[in-house]
């Protein structure tokens, strides 16, 4: 990895009272670079974004965006840094209340002092870049999931933020809808030369677009690697996650009694 | 079998002081954050006042949009305090003064006690559902993760919205239901129309009546309208937890109401 990161994580913990959530996250994400982190569900992928934006304060570690410690700051520096990253949620979080122009055009109104005929040019730019300038009179509710999806990117990047993060932007689409959505996450990080962290764990859909990939599992980090180097990995974890496997390190049954000693306890119970 | 009976009654009475401790404590907690909350709105609210446009768009909301149901209530209330009290006056042979009983009625206590229940039915559980399903899809998170902060945007102009529209709403309460009061009197019963308006002049003192009248609206008001972002703030972000909150914003609003409603009385009207 190479020295210039724009986040830097170093031995990480996390945890909700006395559930660990995160145990010991070392990882890097370059300037420019799309990065994955990938993982089955509960194994603390969002709590790691969260971490980076600050929402949360990790139990112990080391944690820094743009050389500063995000743990550190103060609301006041915290809310600076924030106006430079741009997140999208798991079900886009569009304001419900106002149009899809308004969504887009928030943070320039809220952040900005510029004159509404260049935030209308601005918002319509950003809109085109998602192919939804023809949809911005529409209210969220109108909108179809992928739709609501790409005019929730929009806004993301509505201030050309230096990071942009990206929390399960595949889940609940049609393969239609998972392949534009992934065509744009690589094209607007490349246009806005940005960096991109994405959370997911729609493996095939990422790996067609990612440069580098984190797995974790069980708040560690059990695999790394370029897309080819994962593809190509015998490690079990990654096999089972790359294929979809049923069974394999990541168990299919929730822990639970011998199923013979359960079935014995019914019939004793009866 | 004694050995038995007193550690049974040693579990049952543990178990009663561990519940009612956790009780109070989560209701001291909930206290707690909830005087934390209503300081960070006091602090936010100059930010929210800068964007007045947002305030101004929730007065319409919680205000103006309440005004029908508002109108027609203290109509109806009007009338009917104007049918029963003429029918208790008229017993003693002061019929004339209805519109004292009236305007009394409805400026020192059932407007502003019975536009806050409504109010808070009206406006306080759609503030609470609002609040909680914008927790509940992220949107409040969203917004946070913007450098935007929720309670100067969202919180506080909901709650001034509240606490402005209140005493006004009230104040149109009394006055609708003075003149409904008016129709059954002396429209329809046929009490002298001087004598009604008069009396009701010369018995009705401004600050003593109608300025407690809307201290007490602008006491619930704040109250109804803390209670209802709050509860919104806090809901658990799921469908039941919204529609708790929703339910425990009614709830509590309308205790709180009349709780207070005791309190000011006896400070304001001792007899006097």
């Amino acid at each position: 990895m190479p020295a210039d990161s724009l986040v830097k994580i170093t031995d990480v913990n996390f945890a909700y009272d006395d559930r660990s959530i995160l145990k010991g996250i070392d990882m890097e994400i370059p300037r420019g670079k799309l990065v994955a982190i990938m993982g089955n569900s509960g194994c603390g992928k969002t709590t790691l974004l969260r971490l980076i934006g600050g929402q949360l304060k990790p139990t112990s570690g080391e944690l820094l965006v743009d050389g500063q410690s995000v743990p550190a700051m103060k609301h006041d520096e915290l809310y600076a840094m924030r106006r430079r990253m741009g997140m999208l949620f798991q079900f886009g979080a569009l304001f419900t209340d106002i149009s899809v122009f308004d969504n887009v055009a928030y943070l320039m109104r809220e952040h900005t002092d510029l004159p509404e005929d260049v935030i209308r040019d601005m918002v319509l730019m950003k809109l085109n870049a998602v192919g939804l300038r023809g949809a911005h009179h529409l209210m969220p509710a109108e909108l179809s999931g992928g739709m609501a999806r790409r005019v929730a990117l929009a806004r993301a990047i509505a201030l050309d933020p230096m990071l942009i993060m990206y929390d399960e932007p595949f889940a609940g689409l049609d393969p239609i809808s998972m392949g534009v959505i992934g065509q744009l996450i690589r094209k607007l990080n490349d246009a806005l030369g940005a960096t991109t962290l994405l959370v997911t764990h729609d493996v095939q859909e990422a790996l067609l677009i990612v440069d580098y990939v984190y797995f974790v599992s069980d708040g560690q980090i059990v695999a790394q690697g370029t897309p080819d180097d994962i593809r190509a990995s015998s490690d079990p974890f990654v096999h089972q996650f790359v294929f979809g496997e049923a069974d394999g390190p990541v168990h299919f049954h929730y822990p639970a009694v011998p199923f013979e000693q359960e079935l014995m306890r019914e019939v004793a119970g009866a | 079998m004694r050995w038995l009976v007193l550690k049974w009654t040693s579990s049952v009475l543990i178990e009663l002081v561990r519940s009612t401790g956790h009780r109070m404590n989560n209701a001291l907690q909930t206290l707690g954050f909830s005087a934390r909350f209503f300081m960070m709105i006091l602090v936010y609210s100059g930010q929210s006042f800068r964007r007045l446009h947002l305030t101004i768009r929730e007065i319409y909301f919680v205000g103006f949009q309440s005004l029908l149901i508002i109108l027609v209530s203290g109509l109806f209330i009007g009338m009917v305090l104007g049918m029963q009290g003429y029918e208790t006056l008229q017993r003693y042979g002061s019929s004339e003064a209805l519109g004292v009983l009236v305007a009394l009625s409805l400026t020192r206590e059932l407007g502003p006690v019975v536009s806050a229940l409504l109010f808070a039915s009206r406006a306080g559980s759609s503030i609470t559902a609002e609040i909680g399903l914008m927790k509940a899809t992220e949107q409040l998170t969203a917004m946070d993760m913007m450098a935007v902060n929720p309670i100067a945007r969202v919180v506080a102009p909901r709650f001034w919205g509240g606490v402005i529209s209140m005493p006004l709403l009230a104040a149109l309460f009394s006055a609708i239901g003075v003149f409904g009061g008016y129709l059954i009197g002396v429209v329809l019963i046929g009490v002298d129309e001087g004598a009604f308006w008069s009396q009701m002049q010369g018995s009705v003192d401004f600050r003593f009546d109608v300025w407690n009248g809307i201290v007490k609206s602008f006491v619930f008001g704040t109250a109804v309208s803390l209670i209802s972002v709050f509860e919104g703030y806090d809901a658990v972000p799921t469908a039941e937890g919204v529609s708790a909150s929703i339910k425990r914003t009614v709830v509590y609003s309308a205790l709180a109401i009349l709780a207070l409603d005791f309190v000011l009385t006896s400070f304001m009207f001792r007899g006097v």
